[in-house]
């Protein structure tokens, strides 16, 4: 019994991935900006079903919440101030694109260094431990406590940054 | 007769089990939940139109639907029927994939919340340990195929019509949220089932609506709700006076039927979600059973969302975002600070204390962020 459902699990997953992968690679090359932005949120709900599979479902939620729900629209917003964003002529390549793949190389043989060198340590399946959402909570409160204040402080300054930039009124 | 649906379903694996291995049963007991639910959906909100036109109808002293069947009984299979074989037109310059694709996704996220819903004892479909954050996240991306919708059919009113869902969606997710959390807090989980065995003293009446910081979390948390699902008073979204029809201008037939099936449903799903966290979801006195206490709550506040449409007129688009920003948010900030302070102190510095805590944020919020507007002068005429 087991077995079997480990197996269909597992031809899940890599349907997943599959599909994520395929939605990023639709996302940079689709010429309407608009499909680029909705095959992304594809890619996003593929990366929150892996977390899901990795038992990580508070954060596979918090994915979907921040990214989909919030970010995806901003950007959705973003893409209705653009100029032309239905014409299919639009050039997807510009003068920048040969140092722009230089970067992206050098990004990926970073992490590509970085995944090798880290030593994985490999644990027999089932035995993942399933972290709830109050150890999550106990955590940021005792053991992370200085970067989630720091975070704060981050975003509190933001806020009043856009409410500065806002302001009709000088102060 | 508490038990049934769930006496019903050990019954049918019982059957299924005698010839069937062990994996197929879990994949059974799956599907069977799934069947339930994807079949109680659109029945749900097949009825809730019927529900809608004759309350409607009484409101405005008129009978509403009554000509097929008995007292219109009929009428949703008759509009089925109606919507299924009329013509579907899609705009010359629509964008093809996205016109269609749009009234498939909406109805996605409004049946997959579903999955959370402790409809009565031992009736939660999943019984999720974040079950309430995977309703605020999945509710969330109902605004993209909305806005699919109003940007594939290339129509201007159909566009102003999604952006104005857009805005809507994310100023009032804020506050819907925040309303919660008093009752995240105090539960300390965010499983539907917890929260609903939280709200059992009393003999099942222990609600949190009950309590002072919890009426005023359901308030705002219900009225976000409607917001949510873009029902009147807050559907600008499809301001029919405005701009057509909204985001569904360019859609006939089917499609249409399926914003409106995912609109019912949400509006189901919202009620039931406010009725699991201030109403004490199936919990009740025992006379009735527990899955007949969800859906009369339920029903209950759908009722009030359909009263609402009867009674009251249209927002302005800069109220709708004012309601949200700056009365109801600081609201549900001094409703989280009362509500710990509530829950932590006992006698009479608890109300006195509460009652306190009030004042200072009305003073805070209210007093010292007025304007400052300068003194009325008087002219008076030289003698």
């Amino acid at each position: 019994m087991i077995s079997e459902m480990q197996t269909g699990i597992q031809i899940g997953i890599y349907l997943v991935m599959a599909l994520s992968v395929f939605a990023a690679l639709a996302a940079v090359n689709l010429p309407n900006i608009f499909h680029a932005a909705l095959a992304f949120i594809g890619t996003l709900l593929g990366i929150a079903g892996i977390f899901i599979s990795l038992r990580a479902d508070f954060l596979a939620l918090a994915h979907i919440l921040i990214y989909v729900g919030a970010v995806m629209t901003l950007v959705i917003f973003a893409i209705m101030l653009t100029q032309r964003l239905s014409d299919p002529n639009v050039r997807q390549h510009n003068n920048l694109s040969a140092p722009a793949f230089l970067g992206g190389l050098a990004f990926l043989t970073l992490m590509a260094k970085l995944i090798y060198t880290t030593p994985w340590p490999v644990k027999a399946a089932g035995t993942v431990p399933h972290v709830s959402v109050m150890d999550l909570g106990q955590a940021l409160m005792t053991t992370y406590v200085f970067p989630f204040e720091v975070i704060s402080v981050v975003l509190i300054s933001a806020l009043l940054g856009a409410i500065v930039i806002a302001k009709k009124d000088p102060l | 007769m508490d038990q049934i649906f769930v006496t019903l379903k050990s019954g049918i694996l019982d059957q299924l089990g005698r010839f069937l291995p062990d994996w197929a049963l879990v994949v059974h007991s799956v599907l069977i939940s799934i069947t339930a639910i994807a079949i109680l959906g659109p029945v749900t909100m097949m009825y809730l139109t019927l529900l809608e036109r004759k309350v409607v109808g009484r409101m405005q002293n008129r009978p509403g639907p009554n000509r097929v069947g008995k007292w219109g009984v009929l009428q949703p299979i008759a509009d089925g029927i109606k919507m299924l074989t009329k013509e579907d037109i899609v705009p010359l310059r629509a964008d093809g994939v996205l016109h269609f694709l749009a009234p498939v996704l909406i109805v996605m996220p409004a049946l997959l919340v579903f999955a959370v819903i402790p409809f009565g004892r031992n009736m939660t479909p999943v019984n999720l340990n974040i079950g309430f954050l995977y309703f605020i996240a999945v509710s969330s991306t109902s605004a993209i195929p909305i806005f699919m919708a109003s940007w594939g059919s290339r129509n201007k009113y159909a566009l102003l019509g999604g952006m104005r869902v857009i805005a809507q969606m994310i100023s009032y997710e804020v506050p819907m949220v925040l309303a919660a959390v008093p009752v995240l807090m105090l539960t300390g989980s965010l499983s539907t089932n917890d929260i609903v065995t939280a709200q059992s003293g009393w003999g099942g009446l222990q609600w949190f609506a009950l309590t002072p910081w919890g009426f005023a979390g359901f308030i705002i948390f219900f009225l976000c709700g409607v917001a949510e699902c873009n029902r009147s008073p807050f559907d600008l979204a499809e301001a029919e006076s405005e701009i057509i029809a909204g985001f569904h201008t360019e859609y006939s037939g089917m499609k249409f039927a399926l914003f409106y099936m995912a609109e019912f449903m949400n509006s189901f799903t919202v009620s039931a979600i406010c009725t699991t966290l201030f109403l004490g979801g199936w919990q009740g006195p025992g006379f009735l059973p527990s899955w007949l206490w969800f859906f009369l709550k339920t029903y209950s506040l759908i009722f009030v969302m359909i009263w609402f449409r009867g009674t009251l007129p249209r927002f302005r688009i800069d109220q709708l975002m004012g309601l949200a920003w700056k009365l109801l948010l600081p609201m549900t900030l001094a409703n989280i600070l009362i509500a710990g302070f509530w829950h932590f102190t006992h006698g009479w510095i608890k109300i006195a204390g509460s009652i306190a805590l009030v004042i200072a944020s009305y003073e805070g919020l209210v007093r010292l962020n007025q304007r400052y507007t300068p003194e009325k002068r008087v002219y008076t005429f030289a003698e």
